[in-house]
């Protein structure tokens, strides 16, 4: 009988809210401490870091739905993180109200100095945050469900969908990258002042953002756990390993794919959301075809098919990246490009799964749910 | 020689092949193929390598379309207009010659998601395991000779259990008609002589149409049998009727 498939395990909800009170209780409250001297007080650069890393995790954690479970290598995924970044930008921008170096009170300081005479149509509204909010989750979603829509229903699958994703983000790289598209070009969307009227630059706003990204990640990630666990996600590892057989079986693998492809890109959409207001800019290079390759590095790092692996390569590899591009910054792509062939060749199954293996070794068996066995790889 | 099919006999026949014809590259798979299968009878299907059995296969489950012709179930749906999975809606189920089964499933859960159920995403997302199913899954899994592998991983399953079990997943579906393409390939005498009573314990509620290399199998099976040869029908009849047609052993048995 199909195991009665319940969202977490008693010890993964100790782990999971162990680790949620962790990092949005504990961490916050060692940073607001009053005396930054103290060697337990968390510095307020490390704030925004954090947050960061947490949406780098929401994001490697949506491609490894697709890819892990569904067998969809998307390398277009930043283009919806883009996406949903530059739509919190576009609210963002409008918040600066007359601040701006222009002070113009109708148009942001880049259309002005491209001397733009009034808002482009597809601006207005952002003015709310409510209607930025729809946004974040619209435009990743449609993007990906018509893209999908063409894509699954005209059946191509492996390394010709990765080679198109790959040119949808290079197509939205150069459509943002042009001054007359109204998104402010090369230089992109900066210099953020508020959020919902909090100061974007105060501890306390920096904290919150943290907060909100680490649930959004928590939340997503119960999210994804809720699909794989589904019957609908054991029919996503069943056609990633025998797509005609799921098809024989009388069931639609276009509306599956396209189901998990547009909940992933909105998963997308949310961390690059979130992302924006902690690094304050979000530009064209977010787009840049190399940035979709890294995410899937990270979910090959930690491990696919099984979204803690996921979510802990991107941890793993930005904390390095992170160190490296301080220290030694001409060494990072070198460490990076190593880095994916050494998984790829020695622990193809990533992080999580090199567990697994030392486990199954030491003969207590297991192996993650989503982990491609030898037998059905490509 | 060969008994036409009369143009009437839609309107009773499960399964009506017209005049189909698929070319690949000049190479004509189907020659102007017409094929009659009735209700709940179980038909074998032999030829040699290239006849197009497989390719016949394909036409009537949609993967493949035919140039010309038609294809016609329960008298009334044109498969040719059809995608896969619309024809799987309609009660047509396929095993594959080789077998294919969900390999990181296990057992039970192969059979979960062939089980008859509803088949949209939404549905699927949301569908919660009940008692029938599970009562139907631990039957089937009976039937098939699984027991205590339910939670077997499917791909650690030998080459015969991972045959019973597509064939397994035909059952659960509850299609009215099954195509099995080489069930039996790389069964023991054994595991062959159970999959021929299987096959025959379906007759009559189901109609099974069986394409097959093995003669010893064919002949157990004693149904009505179809040789195919360049894509078209060169004789029809019981077993003992085609073994000894001489142009079926000119082409086939002869060999």
């Amino acid at each position: 009988m199909p195991r009665a498939s319940s969202l977490l395990s008693p010890r993964g909800w100790a782990w999971f809210l162990g680790t949620g009170a962790l990092l949005i209780v504990v961490v916050p409250l060692l940073n607001a401490l009053p005396n930054a001297s103290s060697p337990a007080q968390i510095p307020d650069y490390l704030i925004p870091l954090l947050g960061k890393y947490a949406c780098y995790a929401l994001l490697a954690l949506s491609l490894d739905l697709v890819w892990g479970y569904a067998g969809i290598l998307s390398l277009g995924h930043g283009a919806f993180f883009a996406l949903g970044g530059y739509a919190m930008g576009m609210y963002l921008m409008r918040q600066i109200g007359t601040r701006g170096v222009y002070a113009n009170p109708d148009l942001p300081d880049f259309m002005v100095f491209l001397n733009w005479k009034a808002l482009p149509w597809y601006w207005h509204g952002f003015d709310h945050f409510a209607f930025a909010a729809v946004m974040i989750v619209l435009a990743p979603g449609l993007l990906a469900f018509a893209f999908g829509w063409f894509a699954f229903r005209s059946r191509v699958t492996g390394v010709y969908l990765s080679i198109i994703t790959q040119a949808l983000t290079y197509a939205l790289l150069l459509v943002f990258f042009r001054n007359d598209t109204g998104f402010g070009g090369n230089n992109g969307l900066t210099d953020f002042k508020d959020i919902l009227g909090f100061n974007i630059q105060a501890p306390g706003t920096r904290r919150a953002l943290y907060i909100a990204s680490v649930v959004a990640l928590g939340l997503g990630y119960l999210a994804c756990r809720a699909i794989v666990v589904s019957k609908l996600g054991r029919l996503l590892l069943a056609l990633r390993d025998a797509e005609d057989r799921v098809r024989f079986l009388g069931y639609s693998v276009a509306h599956a794919k396209l189901f998990v492809f547009t909940a992933s890109a909105v998963l997308a959409g949310i961390a690059g959301a979130l992302y924006v207001p902690q690094v304050g800019i979000i530009n064209p290079s977010e787009f840049s075809p190399g940035n979709s390759i890294e995410i899937a590095i990270w979910v090959a790092v930690g491990g696919r098919g099984t979204l803690l692996g996921a979510l802990l390569g991107a941890v793993i590899v930005n904390a390095a990246k992170t160190w490296l591009t301080g220290s030694l910054p001409e060494i990072w792509l070198f460490v990076l490009g190593g880095l994916f062939i050494l998984v790829t060749l020695a622990f193809p199954q990533g992080l999580l799964g090199l567990r697994m293996q030392l486990r199954s070794w030491r003969g207590d068996g297991g192996r993650p749910r989503g982990v491609i066995s030898e037998e059905s790889a490509p | 020689m060969t008994p036409a099919p009369n143009s009437g006999a839609t309107t009773e026949s499960l399964l009506y092949l017209d005049g189909v014809t698929v070319s690949f590259d000049g190479f004509r798979a189907l020659n102007d193929l017409s094929f009659l299968v009735e209700a709940g009878e179980v038909r074998s299907v032999i030829g040699p390598n290239g006849a197009g059995k497989t390719t016949m296969m394909d036409v009537i489950t949609g993967k493949t379309r035919p140039d010309r012709g038609s294809v016609v179930f329960e008298g009334k749906h044109d498969l040719t207009r059809l995608d896969e999975s619309d024809i799987a809606n309609l009660g047509i189920g396929r095993k594959f010659q080789k077998p294919t089964v969900f390999e990181n499933l296990s057992v039970s859960e192969n059979l979960e998601l062939a089980r008859k159920s509803p088949r949209g995403v939404a549905r699927t997302l949301l569908a919660a395991p009940s008692e029938a199913e599970r009562a139907e899954i631990a039957a089937t899994i009976e039937r098939i000779g699984l027991v205590g592998r339910e939670h077997a991983r499917a791909g650690s399953l030998s080459h015969g259990q991972k045959q019973w079990l597509e064939i397994g997943m035909l059952l659960i579906q509850d299609q009215r008609l099954l195509l099995l393409d080489e069930p039996v390939a790389g069964m023991t005498d054994r595991e062959t002589e159970a999959t021929a009573e299987l096959i025959l314990s379906l007759a009559g509620a189901r109609t099974v149409v069986v394409v097959e290399h093995d003669m010893e199998f064919v002949r157990s099976l004693a149904a009505r049998v179809t040789v195919l040869h360049e894509g078209a029908v060169l004789a029809e009849g019981s077993v003992d009727f085609v073994q000894n047609h001489p142009a079926v052993i000119d082409v086939y048995l002869g060999r």
